[in-house]
């Protein structure tokens, strides 16, 4: 079915060499430190800076996907799922937390005391 | 090319070799790991559920009959509160989510790959196993306190107000999660890894890529439907504060959790029924399937497309209008996917040889009740209608039009279209015709006029009516216990069958899938050698044969062995 490498041995036939290993490590406290330098930025219109952020840790978890968990020596399809899965949480928790941010107001300014006393 | 040509019927050595009769006794049942039985079993305990709640609703239509409070005594507000819940969670978690890929696919897809089980039997009688826990769960709630919060299990009332067993609900829904993900699993390996030589993904029948979609929302929303039940119970349990906005929770959260899994749900509930449809619609037309990437593909689209669309049932729940706006255009996008499937199904049935056998039956009357179902899905997908009939009965329509005329209908089509390959019997066909003409014009007769009454303001799950609304109440009720009677005939056909049905052949339909290949029933391990493969809806490859009253494959149709080595190394 597919032609690229597989690993039928269980061993690891394809060591990942360290300075792969310090690269990747390199990207995602760089993403971390341009994640937090965005939060405060007033480049991103407001309410989109939660799918920045949702943006570049899907980018950091691929990466980890990719490089630390190996899976890029796997089956492009395997990859591909695990890619699929984390973009799935990225966009849920982009539409949850956004439609949150915009309505939250309505829940700080409602008063449940009024509405328990009320008849 | 190499011609080789396959047996299409050929005696088993011994008796004992029909999975029916290999073995016997309640633990060769009870502890099997054959695909075949644990897919009867399920098929047996879905079926059970589905009656339970088919009487359920039975009830609540009789209730609806006079419009007054009280029209059966024991019929209280609290109780039909009861009735339209467990109706609801009945169906949806133990009928129609497992009804076809547990019951149909396990019994199904490993004869339809040529393989000899799935990829993980073990896991698949756990599966099942889980399945009798979640529905222990379910019962135990119904004989204790019963359950009023709706399917759906919303918060603040779940958490904060309901007096009856959420808790145990709602982890009867969690382990039936976990059951449908092992389901889901084993499916997606099963096709990467048992494809027999030959089998390539587009050589793949249609089924079988509608059984892949579905697993593919099974294992990645199914665990979200867990996370969000978990939550809700230790809201309920230790008061934590994650949808009670006076702990600082929010209650539209819990619809955004859990739709995201629930919607995704639907399409779990329909694709499988898809995929039995573009079988029965080829067979019985006697033509190769029109647009087959196409229908494959659509497959796909609407397993990743299911995903972005929840916000679709959460318009009117205070969710804000940027989020609503954009839920509304995503939504209208899946109905392309849907489309192409009704349009190519359409196009193999244009002069084709049509046979009006019973699953055929069935399947015109999916083709006709979905497309309903899912164009008046348009009316509550567009906001500004969704307004006006949001909790109606139009709502409760449109979903029975789909999930009942979609998705039961296409079950009861491949039920019948799969009976003889699983039960070695044929059954009355007349009687089954007669059967799928109940169950259509009762179908219509029960959810038609509640679209009418939906858009004049009648509003879903209220205990007693207007006036105005009876006459659509009573033609509702009387269509419901008609189609009672049209699921009995279908079940009272295929029972018979089993003790006075003449014995299938091997083929009785004419189709070219795998599955027809083998015995019926099939063999303890399906096929004694792992069969060739050809091209699964090439109807001109097999020709009936009356010495053996089944169709058999041509002698000179060459079948494909240009693939030495197996689909998955």
């Amino acid at each position: 079915m597919s032609d690229h490498h597989e690993d039928h041995n269980h061993g690891f036939s394809h060591v990942m060499s360290p300075g792969i290993l310090l690269g990747t490590f390199a990207v995602l406290i760089v993403m971390t430190i341009v994640t937090v330098l965005l939060a405060d930025s007033e480049l991103i219109p407001k309410g989109f800076d939660v799918h920045v952020a949702l943006t570049i840790a899907t980018i950091k978890a691929a990466f980890v996907m990719l490089f630390f968990m190996h899976m890029i020596y796997d089956k492009p399809l395997n990859t591909i799922f695990f890619l699929f899965s984390i973009v799935f949480v990225s966009l849920f928790l982009g539409f949850a937390m956004t439609d949150t941010e915009q309505y939250q107001h309505r829940i700080d300014e409602f008063n449940y005391n009024e509405v328990e006393t009320t008849p | 090319m190499a011609t080789d040509v396959m047996p299409a019927h050929s005696e088993p050595a011994r008796p004992e070799d029909n999975y029916l009769t290999a073995s016997r006794g309640f633990m060769s049942w009870a502890v099997t790991l054959d695909h075949k039985r644990i897919g009867v079993m399920y098929l047996i305990g879905t079926m059970t559920a589905m009656f339970l709640g088919g009487l359920l609703a039975l009830v609540l239509r009789a209730e609806h009959l006079s419009g007054n409070p009280n029209t059966l005594p024991f019929v209280t507000h609290d109780v039909y509160n009861q009735l339209f819940t467990l109706h609801g969670a009945i169906m949806v978690f133990l009928f129609i989510i497992p009804s076809i890929p547990a019951a149909l696919g396990n019994f199904i897809l490993p004869v339809m790959l040529g393989a000899k089980d799935v990829a993980f039997p073990r896991m698949n009688l756990c599966s099942f196993y889980l399945w009798i826990i979640g529905a222990i769960f379910f019962v135990c709630a119904l004989l204790t306190t019963g359950l009023d919060t709706g399917w759906t299990f919303y918060t603040p009332y779940s958490t904060n107000t309901s007096q009856t067993n959420v808790v145990l609900a709602t982890f009867g829904a969690f382990i039936l999660g976990f059951s449908s993900i092992f389901t889901g699993l084993n499916f997606i390996v099963t096709i990467h890894t048992m494809r027999p030589p030959g089998m390539t993904w587009f050589r793949m029948p249609l089924f079988l890529w509608s059984l892949y979609a579905t697993a593919i929302i099974q294992v990645l929303a199914t665990p979200v439907l867990g996370i969000t039940l978990l939550l809700l119970a230790a809201e309920r349990m230790f008061g934590l504060g994650i949808f009670d906005p006076k702990l600082g929770g929010d209650p539209v959260l819990y619809q955004h959790f859990f739709w995201f899994y629930s919607h995704p749900a639907v399409y779990i509930m329909i694709l499988p029924a898809m995929g039995i449809i573009s079988e029965l619609i080829s067979t019985f037309s006697r033509k190769p399937i029109f647009g087959y990437r196409f229908i494959a593909f659509s497959s796909m689209a609407i397993a990743l497309l299911g995903f972005l669309v929840w916000g679709h049932h959460m318009f009117t729940s205070g969710q804000s209008e940027m989020v609503t706006i954009i839920f509304s255009v995503l939504t209208f996008s899946v109905s392309i996917p849907s489309a192409i499937k009704v349009f190519n199904w359409l196009a193999t049935m244009y002069k084709g040889s049509i046979v009006l056998a019973t699953p055929m039956c069935y399947a015109l009357s999916f083709l006709f009740l979905f497309t309903i179902g899912g164009l008046t899905g348009l009316f509550l997908g567009a906001l500004a209608t969704d307004i006006h009939l949001h909790d109606t009965y139009f709502v409760v329509a449109h979903f029975h039009y789909v999930m009942m005329g979609g998705t039961l209908v296409a079950f009861i089509g491949g039920l019948f279209y799969w009976w003889p390959k699983m039960t070695g019997r044929m059954y009355n066909e007349f009687w089954g015709q007669i059967s799928s003409l109940i169950v259509f014009v009762a179908f219509n007769l029960t959810f038609f006029p509640q679209f009418v009454m939906g858009s004049r303001g009648m509003p879903r799950r209220y205990y007693n009516y207007l006036p105005e609304f009876q006459v659509y109440h009573v033609l509702s009720t009387i269509g419901a216990f008609l189609l009672g009677f049209g699921l009995l005939l279908a079940a009272i056909v295929l029972i018979v069958s089993l003790f006075k049905g003449k014995k299938a052949p091997a083929n009785p339909w004419g189709a070219a899938t795998l599955e027809w290949q083998c015995t019926s029933p099939p063999p303890l391990a399906n096929f004694e050698k792992t069969p060739t493969v050809g091209n699964p809806y090439d109807m001109n490859s097999v020709v009936w044969d009356p010495d053996t009253e089944s169709f058999i494959r041509r002698g000179d149709v060459p079948t494909v062995k240009d693939e030495a080595t197996p689909a998955h190394s």
